[in-house]
């Protein structure tokens, strides 16, 4: 609702689609004959095609990324912090990328749409991305877009993990390689997390299997939960308690089982609404692909061996209170990087905000960013 | 520090062969690194704790690693860097015995820089006023100092004998980095600033 778009936005923006008919081979031996991509970009791709920028998302993210669809939108895209002119991702500087994932459920090929071979949708059908086959269609999406080099590929999160796997598949084609808030794979802690948000979608009755879309209702319920779960994952303790406390809703308690505290309002709110704007196949695809990430298991778990395939710079980026992916995880892939004699940067940022840190624009944090990425195009192209 | 402050770097640079991998302990912005980069043609890393340190490194485009030295440096492969290099830190961490140990661990050869606790004022300071010294080289109070080991060149020396580690070369300078011939007669006495060459 910003009746004056901010001098600092992208302003707004359109998204576009790119169709490809060329079949994508998956890691699940399955392939997608034919598929769209929706993307958005900020700023202008400069006469070299030198200041390309790929912005991979997380679990719940999409191509809205900056800026705004409408003049009526309450809220900027999911990293708009981040991503503007002036701020951590200059777009007066970069051309800025941003994707919808295969699977994903904001206008990419994935569950909700028509199966071509049965003509029905795909529902739980619709064959489960690895993060690698996500980085392959990335990679034809530069191709479309005439991008041979990316300046750099930045992620949080399960988008670190994309932009790990682009610097392993995609050695020449990135100079740099922003790693934050992620982990070279998920610990049991992660997937047992990840299994009761699946657990909580797959038995909602309204889950038909995953075909709910045929019986017009869908897992709104097991989703919500999910979320909820997710949610309190991708806070800190701490932060909770300096956000919420335990403030009750209405001065009182009811000595009954609605709400009563705010930090209970504040997750329904965040599961009801996230409900109502997420197909619960996709959730439960990338949650998917995140259990299987594990790139340095080609590589008998060697890590420095899975990296040492890389040509790029690395920074990796990690937050005191993320004990979601913690710093910790992070280390593992700087010293894999060290081992493997590869330049990498690493940094440890205090924040209170645990693992959804890394999408708030923290001074450190955006100096450290855009300090990178300066550096990155002043190097000149590596020969 | 900026580099413009540091001339402890003009020293070490002869002491680093061209191309070769250099660890830098507690590197700061960067300045050492960049310096030997630019000049030597020299790839590494730093390892520093302060963020902004951190952050100033990356925009100049050196490799930096947020790491308290003190936690161990066991995420290094034994020989898996040329020389691994120390300026002015030694005294601030909580072993340095250990450190100087693991600094040869890691590096075929590694460079110390420290400030002498010998250096006669400090002696005259502590001796005739009977209270720990406060200087431009030692700014700081007895409660609130980063320096928790104070060690003379002589200390050093003796430790290295003790550990079987071989000093190369050594430059004793003041705190403008500045030599003479005073200096070379009576180091522990006279001098500021030790630059330490140092191998197994």
């Amino acid at each position: 609702m910003p009746t004056e778009i901010p001098a600092d936005s992208v302003g707004l923006v359109e998204p576009q689609t790119a169709f490809f008919d060329e079949p994508l081979p998956l890691r699940s031996g399955r392939s997608l004959a034919s598929y769209q991509l929706v993307y958005e970009t900020y700023g202008t791709l400069n006469a070299e095609r030198s200041n390309a920028i790929l912005i991979c998302h997380a679990l719940s993210g999409h191509h809205h990324a900056a800026g705004f669809h409408s003049r009526d939108d309450r809220k900027p895209g999911w990293w708009d912090a981040c991503i503007g002119p002036g701020k951590a991702i200059d777009t007066n500087r970069y051309f800025v990328v941003s994707l919808n994932n295969l699977g994903g459920c904001h206008g990419s090929t994935g569950p909700t749409d028509i199966d071509p071979e049965t003509g029905r949708r795909y529902g739980p059908d619709f064959p489960i991305m690895a993060v690698r086959d996500w980085v392959k269609s990335q990679a034809r999406l530069a191709d479309r877009l005439g991008i041979q080099q990316w300046l750099a590929v930045i992620g949080g999160s399960l988008g670190g993990m994309q932009a790990m796997r682009w610097s392993i598949d995609y050695p020449e084609r990135m100079r740099g390689c922003a790693v934050i808030a992620s982990a070279p794979k998920l610990s049991a802690q992660n997937i047992a997390f990840n299994e009761v948000a699946r657990q909580a979608i797959t038995s909602d009755p309204d889950f038909h299997d995953g075909h709910y879309y045929q019986h017009d209702t869908s897992p709104r319920r097991g989703l919500m939960l999910a979320r909820m779960l997710g949610h309190i994952t991708y806070l800190s303790e701490s932060g909770m308690r300096e956000k919420f406390g335990r403030e009750l809703r209405q001065g009182k308690l009811h000595f009954s089982y609605d709400v009563d505290f705010e930090v209970e309002s504040y997750l329904r709110y965040q599961g009801e609404n996230f409900s109502d704007n997420f197909d619960a196949n996709t959730y439960l695809l990338m949650t998917k692909a995140l259990d299987y990430y594990d790139p340095a298991g080609d590589h008998d778990g060697d890590l420095a061996r899975c990296l040492s395939q890389s040509q790029c710079r690395f920074l990796v980026t990690s937050f005191s209170s993320d004990w979601r992916f913690t710093p910790a995880r992070s280390e593992e892939i700087v010293r894999a990087l060290v081992r493997a004699k590869k330049p990498v940067s690493y940094l440890e940022i205090e924040a209170d905000q645990g693992h959804d840190s890394f999408l708030f624009p923290i001074p450190e944090y955006v100096k450290l960013l855009s300090g990178f990425l300066a550096s990155l195009s002043t190097e000149g192209a590596p020969a | 520090m900026s580099q413009i402050e540091r001339p402890d770097f003009d020293f070490i640079e002869p002491w680093i062969e061209p191309n070769s991998r250099v660890l830098d302990l507690g590197c700061g912005d960067g300045g050492l690194l960049a310096m030997l980069r630019d000049n030597k043609n020299v790839r590494g890393y730093g390892l520093e704790i302060d963020t902004d340190n951190i952050v100033e490194c990356v925009a100049r485009g050196v490799d930096v690693i947020h790491q308290d030295l003190d936690a161990g440096l066991d995420n290094f492969d034994d020989q898996s860097f040329d020389t691994v290099i120390m300026t002015q830190s030694l005294q601030q961490t909580t072993a340095p015995d250990r450190i100087v140990e693991e600094m040869l661990r890691i590096g075929r050869q590694a460079v110390v820089t420290f400030p002498n606790f010998g250096h006669w004022t400090t002696r005259a300071y502590l001796g005739f006023r009977g209270r720990m010294p406060v200087s431009e080289s030692l700014p700081y109070a007895w409660y609130e100092t980063p320096n928790i080991h104070f060690f003379t060149f002589r200390d050093f020396e003796v430790l290295c004998r003790e550990r079987g580690i071989k000093i190369r070369t050594r430059a004793v300078v003041d705190r403008n980095h500045q030599a003479n011939w005073k200096m070379r007669m009576l180091p522990n006495l006279l001098g500021e600033i030790a630059l330490y060459h140092i191998s197994r």
